[in-house]
């Protein structure tokens, strides 16, 4: 196996072995905790533009199935793990995570020290990174580097969402629901689908007046990658489109320009939540779920104090910060965190159940 | 939600002595019950049997109360303490089944004690096979096809309509005894008949054998506010059909997607929720199909703690036992910490960034007959576990753990190469399959067929096959030649130096000499429940080879105490009970203490025990690379057993400090010659002996001794291959069996003193004056081994004379040795003369009896006058002597229905009971004095 190395903005090399693709890959490097579901994870859109570190020891021992991608591609920059399996057992797999790498052209790096660095990341905070299996020359490497953009402040949805509107379900379904697309996972669409809904999924550049248009039971935000507070346009576009007191349900960075749509602040994080063991308290049952969670963003909780339409409903019990709210007046709500999982529990698929019986009690007004 | 203020004082019950199926993982929940329960201010009693536990421990309860886990003794508890709640979750399957028994003669509900951590109707679902699956076909969960039957007719009915293969379970019975798979109609009708037998209310569940689907378990914790987590996801190494006690075990599981993960994970909160309304631990089984379906079947559920959530506690860092025994209480789990960051919530669900692999210990070997093949019960008698940051390197950790004469998995010359010999183990798993499947591997037999036989997921013989890859390459080179990539390759899987040396054809201490200086160092890294996503304060470490090390050390004076390993026949749960003590003791005495052991099953391995817990193998590599790293003032050997005793050589070699007794002193009681001449010196008698090396001399001494002889190997356990002769062929035959398992052993012939009464005497010697905590005097007249017998503290009729002699021997031979610390003598007496049989210096197995039953904390005082704080007269003895106490040992014979139960000088119980009583007029005891003889067949 070739060599590989990785080397952060701080200046920090670590040496280790190419998986992958051989070639050259940056991006903000973030951890995810997570110990099933990489193949999940690796399609899911909000990566795109990060690197990932993943804690687990092993990567890659059950292969790759056609029916556990949350999008049609490898989202994420580049792959960084402790050891890559080469061999893989899983009589439903279909091939090895090494060929579905080379596939999607991404490139890795296995066998560093991946809780060395974990450490140095959670003291140092989130940075760009570069991973290379072919230009050994640290130099270069620290110039390529310096190109690479900061997240903060960086649009990325667009990237990964659709360019044109399509459906999903079946056209006689009992709820028609508009999904806009800043990077949805297939599992929310699943998720709704399984709930009766018929989908048209927008593109992330939509305006209000076009789903309005469509005259949709509910619509559904999705999740996606990039700095919410540089999607100014998106935000102005939900604004006018909350007005209307249709249900809205968001995920994730949907959750995020509900917020900004309705007032509040976002502000990054120094590390994020990445895994699939993230506990939220509900604040209204006092029940808790394990939630899989994937942000670097977050909305700001003392930007909610005094705002009488947005009411805190749920919290994350590692660090108290805000993992979901409701907005009575506007017949919407959102969560922070990924209630389809995939990968990760099932504890708050009731969260969908909840979006449907909003739905639900809108059409009966609608029909009165 | 807050605690149940109302619950002012709580009783748990302990699991009683050690049996296969029941061992010291329950003194570890029950610790951490205890110790958890006082953190809030309640008032714990505490009752069992077994005297060898932390549990009973004033350090643990308030009130402890050594007693027989019968009803009686629990009203007895009942009238003493006023009692608000009992906790019967932590004592395995017999504290529940007490519980139960006190609940149907109404004494709780007498006494107004609510049961707390717990359902009945929950314990009765899980335990009844035929209304658990009625029970799982109602929230549609899959289960086996079967069916219960009452009788051997029913039985064979049902048979008859499910086929071959199928499993016999008998109800209500532990660690599956009398269950058993059955391949074949011709074997079924005695396998019916041992099963019913089996259950105490006569009915086994007759179930298809999913044989070869996979096999998981899952730790659960729940909340009186519904709330569930899973702690660990554990991967069983042996598909089913190997009893999960007996299988090796890996976590987290590895060959798992998150699709069918999370499919488990679902069907398992539901089944929890399902059976019953309870806060506390439970573990669930699963079969996973191994096709393309994966289709998933609950085996089983156990709403209680268990020997899986011990190993999930040793595994991830969550503190089972303690956090169940809080939400038991009324917590909700968001209103506790995570125990390891302190930081973050309890109410999560732990990630790791290593593996662990689990290998049971058998002990097959003294149970001569037993059959040997792995099967629904379970025969293992302890475990040990290894960390790594590869499943590699885990997995070499674990066999270099194990204590069987081997230096990891292959690569130290003890492979087989009998081809069939091979191919019946593959498919006939025992104690050595996962050797085999390498040896096989290593001969070129295809995959395929290694896959046939065993049916073990590919992945992990692949993890297997590239580690004989590695060894190939590494064959190919030699210790001069070696690149430092290489090396390193194999450090990183887990290869000892002594493994890498007998590849490379050299010495281990070139390959550490090599290593040291390419910089290949050994690092620690943290147990910290959260892949190092947040700072974490606990201290529990193991090694890898990377680049950082977490391990950071302190400025202060340290101590290392050597833990005893996997639990075996002959060193068990009594060792543990000694290190932890001696931890205890030096933290007193201001010493940063430090831990080293590989068994998750015990209190040593808590890491609220020591100030440092090295969870690694207790393995002279590991040992001395945790000592140049930590540089403590020395090292304790004594408390360990023999595990940590026979590492005192080398440490001594190495210029590290024994603390106590010099390793001269040990060396000298261990080496019969030498010992004999210091007895000679002091006038002391002992039989008439010799050593010999071969059948040859053993035969021309045995003229000069007489028979009959008791013939031992010498540096041994419990007894082992220890047995009386009494003629020359009986001798020969002997002597050539133990010198092909032992080649250069040094046998020991002693003139057997038949019709001796047996005694043995502890005592605590800081090299000047000797104090003897205690003299027992066994029941059964010698030739049964110490572990084995009754024994009776104090003598119940020595003469005067005879205690004198002992007393007086016991002083001569602590100074002689120059003891410091714990000395353990056995005598054999005849016509009122008083023989030395052996004398160890170190901690025994009756040195927690002891300290029970007179109350008073011995090895505590050993270990401080070990370490030069106190002389012996420093301490006020104040010993409780009201009446006796007696030494019950237990076996486990159920288990093997074909072992000769006969007793003698090898060691087969596995656990202990105390009992007290008043006078020699009590019943118990004189039924036992007047069976004594009766030996032969228990």
């Amino acid at each position: 196996m070739s060599e590989a190395t990785l080397l952060l903005d701080d200046g920090t090399v670590f040496k280790g072995k190419a998986v992958g693709k051989i070639g050259t890959t940056m991006g903000e490097i973030a951890f995810n905790t997570g110990m099933t579901g990489y193949q999940e994870i690796f399609t899911d859109p909000s990566y795109f533009g990060q690197i990932l570190l993943m804690t687990p020891s092993h990567i890659g021992n059950y292969g790759v199935n056609v029916n556990e991608i949350e999008s049609e591609s490898i989202k994420i920059s580049g792959l960084v793990c402790k050891k890559f399996s080469e061999t893989f057992s899983r009589p439903a797999a279909f091939e090895s995570l090494q060929i579905y790498f080379e596939r999607d052209s991404i490139v890795g790096i296995s066998d560093i020290d991946t809780r060395a660095l974990v450490r140095h990341i959670r003291d140092k905070g989130a940075m760009n990174a570069i991973i290379s299996s072919e230009i050994f020359d640290i130099r270069k490497l620290k110039s390529q580097l310096k190109d690479a953009p900061n997240m903060e402040g960086l649009e990325l949805s667009s990237k990964v969402s659709t360019t044109k509107p399509y459906f999903v379900g079946n056209e006689n379904s009992s709820y028609h629901v508009g999904v806009i697309d800043y990077g949805v996972k297939q599992t929310i669409l699943r998720c709704l689908e399984e709930r009766g809904c018929y989908l048209k999924v927008f593109p992330s550049n939509v305006t209000a007046e076009e789903i309005y248009e469509w005259d949709p039971d509910g619509i559904m935000l999705s999740n996606g990658p990039g700095d919410p507070a540089a999607m100014r346009k998106e935000v102005a576009e939900l604004k006018m489109l909350l007005g209307k007191g249709i249900p809205t349900f968001g995920i994730c960075l949907g959750h995020q320009i509900m917020a900004l749509a309705s007032g509040l602040k976002t502000k990054k994080m120094h590390n994020g939540h990445r895994g699939v063991n993230h506990p939220v308290k509900n604040l209204s049952t006092g029940k808790c779920e394990v939630t899989s969670q994937n942000h670097g963003f977050v909305v700001d909780k003392e930007s909610l104090k005094n705002k009488k339409d947005a009411i805190l409903t749920h919290i994350h019990l590692n660090d108290d910060s805000l993992a979901g709210i409701k907005y009575p007046s506007k017949n919407a709500f959102s969560v922070q965190y990924h209630p389809e999982s995939s990968a990760g529990p099932n504890d708050s698929r009731y969260l969908f159940d909840e979006f449907i019986d909003l739905i639900k009690k809108y059409k009966l007004v609608k029909t009165l | 939600m807050p605690k149940d203020s109302s619950i002012k004082s709580i009783l748990i019950i302990g699991s009683g002595p050690i049996v296969i199926g029941q061992a010291c993982e329950f003194d570890y929940a029950g610790s951490q019950a205890s110790r958890s329960l006082r953190e809030e201010g309640i008032e714990v009693s505490l009752i069992n049997s077994n005297p060898a536990t932390i549990m009973t421990d004033k350090v643990t309860a308030d009130h402890v109360y050594l007693l027989p886990l019968e009803p009686e003794s629990i009203i007895k508890i009942l009238q003493e303490q006023k009692i608000d709640a009992v906790l019967p979750t932590m004592g395995g399957q017999t504290a529940l089944n007490l519980c139960i028994e006190c609940q149907n003669q109404g004494i709780w509900e007498e006494y107004g004690v609510k049961m707390v951590g717990v359902d009945i109707d929950a314990i009765e679902i899980t335990e009844n096979r035929e209304a658990f699956r009625a029970l799982m076909d109602e929230i549609g969960v899959g289960s086996a096809p079967s069916d219960t039957a009452k009788s051997f007719l029913e039985g064979k009915e049902i048979a008859q309509e499910l086929g071959f293969p199928l499993c016999v379970r008998p109800s209500y019975t532990l660690g599956g005894s009398g269950a058993s798979f059955v391949h074949e109609a011709k074997d079924f009708e005695a396998a019916l008949t041992r099963g019913l037998h089996a259950s105490p209310i006569h009915e086994v569940m007759l179930d298809k054998a999913l044989l070869g689907w996979k096999e998981y378990e899952l730790e659960l914790l729940r909340d009186s506010n519904d709330n569930v987590i899973i702690i660990c996801s554990i991967e069983n190494f042996d598909p089913m059909g190997v009893h999960t006690g007996d299988s090796i075990t890996v976590a987290p599981a590895m060959t798992l997607s998150d699709k069918t993960y999370q499919r488990m994970r679902d069907m398992a909160i539901k089944m929890m929720r399902s059976i019953g309304d309870f806060a506390g631990g439970c573990n669930v089984q699963f079969a996973v199909s191994p096709d393309e379906d994966e289709d998933i079947v609950a085996i089983e559920i156990n709403p209680r703690v268990s020997r899986s959530s011990a190993l999930a506690s040793k595994a991830t860092g969550y503190p089972i036992a303690k956090i169940a025994a809080k939400l038991a209480i009324g917590y909700t789990l968001d209103d506790l910490t995570n125990q390891i960051t302190k930081s973050t919530s309890a109410y999560f669900e732990p990630t790791l960034d290593y593996v662990i692999v689990k290998i049971p210990r058998w002990d097959f070997s003294k149970f001569k007959g037993a059959e040997e093949e792995l099967g629904l019960q379970m025969k293992s008698v302890g475990e040990v576990m290894g960390i790594g940051r590869s499943f590699q390197e885990a997995l070499q950790k674990a066999c270099q753990s194990l204590e069987i004469r081997r230096n990891g998995l292959g690569a130290d010359g003890k492979e087989l190469t009998d081809q069939d010999t091979i191919l019946y183990k593959l498919e006939h798993p025992s104690w050595d399959r996962l050797f085999r499947i390498y040896d096989a591997i290593k001969l070129g037999i295809p995959f395929k067929t290694i896959k046939e036989k065993t049916r073990i997921d590919d992945w992990f013989l692949r993890q297997i096959e590239d580690l004989i890859k590695l060894e190939r390459v590494i064959e190919k080179e030699s210790i001069q030649s070696i690149s430092k990539d290489l090396l390193f390759e194999a450090k990183q899987k887990g290869y000892a130096d002594r493994q890498i040396a007998h590849l490379l054809r050299c010495l281990e201490s070139e390959v550490y000499d090599k290593r040291s200086k390419e910089g290949i160092k050994r690092v620690y890294k943290l147990v910290d429940t959260c892949a190092a996503e947040f700072p974490a304060e606990t201290p529990y470490y193991y090694s890898t080879f990377e680049l950082e090390n977490e391990s950071v050390v302190t400025d202060k004076k340290k101590i290392v105490v050597l833990g005893s390993g996997p639990n075996r026949i002959g060193q068990g749960i009594e060792f543990d009970y000694c290190c932890v003590h001696g931890v205890l003791a030096a933290k007193e005495c201001g010493y940063e203490t430090i831990m080293i052991n590989c068994n998750p099953e015990t209190v040593s391995t808590d890491f609220d025990t020591a100030d440092k817990l090295y969870f690694e193998p207790v393995f002279w590599e590991h040992i001395y690379d945790i000592i140049q790293h930590e540089k403590p003032e020395g090292v304790i050997v004594q408390l360990g057993g023999q595990t940590a005793l026979k590492l005192a050589e080398k440490l001594s070699r190495y210029g590290v400090k024994i603390i106590g007794t010099s390793y001269e002193a040990l060396d000298l009681a261990e080496d019969r010659g030498s010992f004999s001449t210091l007895l000679k010196n002091n006038d002391v008698p002992y039989p008439r002996f010799g050593v010999v090396e071969s059948a040859e001399q053993a035969l021309d001494l045995s003229k000069e001794l007489g028979f009959p002889l008791l013939v031992r190997p010498s540096y041994v356990l419990g007894g082992q291959r220890m047995k009386i002769v009494i003629n020359e062929d009986e001798l020969e035959h002997h002597v050539v069996e133990i010198l092909r398992e032992m080649p250069e052993n040094k046998i020991l012939l002693d003139h057997f003193l038949g019709g001796a009464i047996e005694a043995e005497a502890d005592a605590i010697c800081d090299g000047e004056n000797v104090y003897i905590i205690g003299i027992m005097q066994h029941i059964e007249p010698a030739g049964i081994h110490s572990g084995d017998s009754y024994a009776v503290l104090p003598p119940y009729n020595l003469g005067d004379l005879v205690i004198h002699q002992i007393e007086d021997i016991t002083n001569k031979i602590a100074i002689a040795l120059k003891t410091v610390g714990l000395l353990n003598i056995q005598f054999a007496i005849k016509d009122e003369k008083v023989f030395v049989i052996e004398a160890n210096p170190r901690a025994s197995r009756t040195v927690p009896f002891i300290a029970k039953a007179y109350d008073e904390p011995y090895v505590n005082y050993a270990t401080k006058v070990m370490l030069g704080e106190n002389k012996v007269t420093d301490f006020d003895f104040n010993p409780r002597k009201e009446g006796y106490a007696i030494k019950i040992p237990v076996f486990s014979f159920e288990k093997f229905p074909n072992v000769n139960k006969e007793l003698g000088p090898e060691m087969k119980s596995t656990g202990e009971a105390i009992r007290f009583i008043k006078d020699l007029r009590d019943p118990f005891f004189r039924k036992v004095y007047s069976e004594r003889n009766f030996y032969l067949s228990r």
